[in-house]
């Protein structure tokens, strides 16, 4: 089948949409974008396909009835093996690649008994694995630096004390594989991962098994599917590390105009916070950005800021949100500026406002300040949109509001829980239009 | 003259410019090695403005001519104004203000080495001829009380009603006669010679006359010259200590010729980086370019196809393309006018008519605004000014930020964002347009 792909390879993370030939949305990916722009492209896609897959899979399985009332289940536990597969697959990676480190570490003699450790940890790690794909189970983060690096360092921690060996010979060893492990695309591996992990799910779900075959014709046909990547369309603040030609890129401005308008016709005005920068663009009836304002070099304002404020209350960005929304009294924060917020913050501590007060006011002044970019692109006009990471945190959306009526009275407000891929979506929108509205084909990168 | 035409020494290969752009930058430099004599030969020294200048009147006394916004921009292309803005700081100038202001103070700190390496004389007379920035008479009051130096001020009435009034011409004839020329006269010990004036201003006109033609050639398609990063270069001698000598007419008379050639040839403009390719986008641009990144910056036009049909900054020292010529049977009142009628001198409406104007007689896709980080002056309303362009002519607008001569300023990842946001937004538009006929 024809897919339409839009990548957003952002400052922090990046994000893929797959389109089918109709439009619809058929899969999302994201990843984590630290350390290597092509890898995260290419992981981000691949997530996207995957869970393209999952989409053929439902409507297949939907079709067939054969997994009548239990469909979803079987979905979910299906998904889970199958992460679970794809995470052993990966830990697998890192305790070989571990073992190759310590073999060019300079511990001296310590590194037999290093070595020894690390099979206890792997060991360890892999026991807890079934645990952290169980259903219902809490994840910090679904990105494997995240999972594995912090059952690691729980586990090296144990390990090292047990065995009697320095604990930082293991973060040492950890630090030096793990770029090396995440830059790895396990590409070949996926059909595999998805067989063993529909065994898996019969297993799980017993009373499925009975119905093997009805199940296991339509997802081997949809493996069988290719889910051809007629075209490719970049964005985001790396999109010239893409492997693409010119005409495959477009500016995050475009995309997201167009992304949000995808998800929301009506839309007229989109503001999207992201890590590094914060844009406020209007859109035409057809999605068509007639114009735009963003925040200069300085990121002010913009995500990031909350990701220092935690750091500063040793909080997690997502506590944040939450502990805001339990303010009672207004404390004004004038300082959007992150290192000047950081000293304002510590001040009022000392003033004895309450952290839940501070936190109301430090939301209000990131949307304060992304009310000027606003007004600087023309204000706001109905429908609004926001989108970006920071439209996730209620206490932002709350003070957005709250502005947003002060300033121009009643306004629809679109908020889309999956915001975050706006972007993505505005890119795969452009490769739909581009195939399908203008007759293109892919071409090779220039 | 056509020996004058040979590239300058020191020439990189890589950097393709026009002949005419060779003989500006002698030109400049040429000015740069008078300003370094002139002590030697015993001639008194004028600093003045830029905009609305009184270049052939200064002629008139035999003054070497020094213009301290030039200095900054030429220091700011040479890579030397950061450490200058830095040194103006640590010696209490504030961050925020205007960076030619401190690229000038640090360049004195540094020794007064001008941009070309060679000596630049403390002037003898600060010519304040006031259009429209406030900053300049802090400027020259700093530069004052550095020097000790006389100062005269001629103050140019606003245009806020969008025309000049005769009494506002009377009004600058009379501070001409009654305290400019004197003031002129007895610091230089020259008399002041009526004919003489007129002399020089028929030289002005001829130049003028060839320059409107250079600039406006860029209602082409495609457009043979850039009219913002190409016109700096075409703007050098006219707005500086060249308007008025026979040198200067000699140039815009060869640039001329050589425009003419390309249009008609059907070329589009020569970048640094050789002829540009396919002309995708015409544009309108406001605000004075980046000096420090200068080259870059560009690039990031001409790499997308993107020419500059026309720009409000080409029209900073004088607007001609709407009539003015000098006039040598009217010359103080000419001078007058001229000042008066300089872009920075315009109200709001004005500009906004203007670029309406450019966008419909250059053919352009749109407006896109350099607002400049620390100039005060030209930021203010810039914002009013895309808005209502936009609404006056249906035509996308954008707005970018850098800075004139800090490179602090200069974020070139950013900027390329938007650029690129905005010829995308650009392309998009005009798709829009033809699939609604």
């Amino acid at each position: 089948m024809r897919c339409f792909i839009g990548i957003d390879l952002g400052s922090t993370t990046t994000k893929a949409v797959v389109l089918d030939e109709q439009q619809n949305v058929i899969g999302r990916g994201i990843t984590n974008s630290r350390s290597n722009y092509d890898t995260a492209a290419a992981i981000a896609k691949q997530e996207a396909l995957v869970n393209g897959r999952f989409h053929l899979f439902r409507q297949a399985l939907a079709q067939t009835g054969a997994l009548n009332g239990q469909l979803e289940g079987f979905l979910a536990q299906l998904e889970r093996d199958f992460r679970a597969e794809q995470y052993l697959e990966q830990l697998d990676d890192l305790a070989v690649t571990c073992q190759r480190s310590l073999a060019s570490a300079k511990f001296g003699d310590d590194a037999k008994v290093v070595g020894e450790a690390l099979d206890e940890v792997f060991r360890r790690i892999a026991a807890e694995a079934p645990a952290l794909f169980a259903p219902g189970a809490r994840r910090k983060s679904d990105f494997f630096r995240d999972i594995a690096g912090s059952q690691y360092l729980a586990a090296g921690e144990a390990v090292a004390k047990e065995l009697g060996i320095r604990y930082d010979y293991l973060l040492n060893v950890f630090d030096r594989s793990i770029i090396e492990v995440e830059n790895r695309v396990y590409a070949g591996s996926i059909r595999r991962h998805l067989l063993a992990a529909l065994e898996r799910t019969f297993e799980a779900m017993p009373g499925t098994a009975g119905r093997r075959t009805q199940v296991e014709a339509p997802v081997k046909g949809i493996l069988d599917t290719e889910m051809e990547e007629t075209y490719v369309v970049g964005t985001g603040y790396g999109r010239a590390r893409l492997p693409f030609s010119k005409e495959h890129v477009r500016s995050e401005i475009l995309c997201h105009g167009l992304g949000a308008h995808v998800m929301y016709p009506q839309t007229a005005t989109v503001l999207d916070i992201g890590g590094q920068d914060t844009k406020a663009i209007q859109v035409d009836p057809t999605g068509i950005v007639e114009s735009f304002q963003m925040n200069d070099r300085c990121a002010a304002g913009c995500g990031r800021y909350l990701g220092y404020i935690a750091d500063e209350m040793n909080m997690g960005l997502h506590e944040l949100g939450p502990l805001a929304m339990k303010s009672t009294k207004t404390v004004r924060i004038n300082s959007t500026c992150t290192v000047f917020a950081g000293a304002e913050l510590r001040d009022r501590l000392a003033l004895g406002d309450k952290r839940e007060d501070i936190m109301a006011g430090l939301h209000r002044s990131i949307i304060l300040r992304a009310m000027s970019i606003l007004a600087r692109s023309g204000g706001i006009r109905n429908e609004f949109t926001f989108t970006g990471g920071v439209a996730k945190n209620e206490a932002a959306v709350k003070a957005l509001k709250e502005l947003v009526f002060e300033n121009y009275g009643e306004m629809t407000l679109n908020i889309d829980p999956d915001s975050i891929y706006t972007g993505a979506l505005g890119g795969a929108t452009f490769a739909w239009r581009a195939v399908v509205e203008e007759g293109k084909t892919a071409e090779a990168r220039a | 003259m056509s020996t004058v035409a040979t590239p300058a020494s020191g020439r990189k290969p890589e950097v393709q410019k026009e002949d005419a752009m060779w003989l500006q930058k002698e030109l400049i430099n040429r000015n740069y090695a008078e300003l370094a004599r002139a002590r030697a030969e015993n001639r008194k020294v004028s600093a003045t403005f830029v905009p609305g200048n009184l270049n052939e009147l200064l002629m008139c006394f035999d003054f070497a001519r020094s213009l301290p916004e030039t200095n900054a921009l030429q220091n700011g292309m040479r890579k030397k104004s950061g450490k200058f803005i830095m040194d103006a700081e640590r010696e209490g100038q504030s961050e925020d203000v205007c960076t030619y202001v401190k690229a000038d103070l640090g360049m004195m700190q540094g020794g007064e080495v001008g941009p070309t390496g060679e000596p630049l004389p403390r002037p003898d007379v600060l010519l304040l001829s006031y259009t429209g920035c406030f900053t300049f008479m802090k400027w020259f009051e700093l530069i004052r009380h550095k020097y000790g130096c006389e100062t005269v001020m001629l103050h140019v009435p606003y245009q806020g009603e969008g025309r000049i009034a005769p009494n506002m011409r009377d009004y600058v004839v009379r501070q001409l006669k009654e305290s400019v020329i004197p003031t002129l006269e007895r610091i230089s010990g020259v008399k002041f010679d009526i004919d003489r004036l007129r002399e020089y201003m028929k030289e002005s006109a001829k130049a003028e006359e060839d320059l409107v033609a250079v600039l406006q050639s860029a209602k082409n398609r495609p457009s043979p010259i850039d009219g913002y990063f190409g016109a700096v270069y075409y703007i050098g001698p006219i707005f500086t200590a060249f308007r008025g000598t026979p040198e200067a007419t000699q140039y815009y008379r060869q640039l001329r010729g050589e425009i003419e050639e390309r249009v008609r040839l059907g070329k589009g403009p020569v970048t640094p980086d050789g002829e540009m390719g396919e002309e995708r986008y015409r544009l309108i641009v406001e605000g004075p370019p980046n000096w420090t990144s200068f080259r870059d910056f560009w690039k990031m036009f001409y790499d997308e196809g993107a020419v500059v049909v026309s720009s409000t900054y080409a029209k900073v020292g004088g607007l001609y393309d709407f009539g003015f010529r000098h006039d040598p049977d009217h010359p103080l009142e000419s001078l007058a006018e001229y000042c008066l009628g300089c872009y920075t001198n315009l109200n709001l409406p004005s500009r906004v008519d203007m670029i309406c104007r450019y966008i419909e007689e250059y053919q352009a896709d749109g407006l896109l605004i350099n607002s400049i980080k620390s100039c005060n002056s030209f930021s203010a309303g810039q914002l009013l000014i895309l808005r209502e362009v936009e609404k006056r002519t249906g035509k996308p607008a954008a707005f970018i930020e850098t800075d004139l001569v800090d490179p602090r300023y200069f974020s070139a990842a950013n900027v390329k964002n938007r650029l690129e946001s905005y010829f995308q937004m650009v392309r998009q538009k005009r798709g829009a347009a033809v699939g609604a006929h």
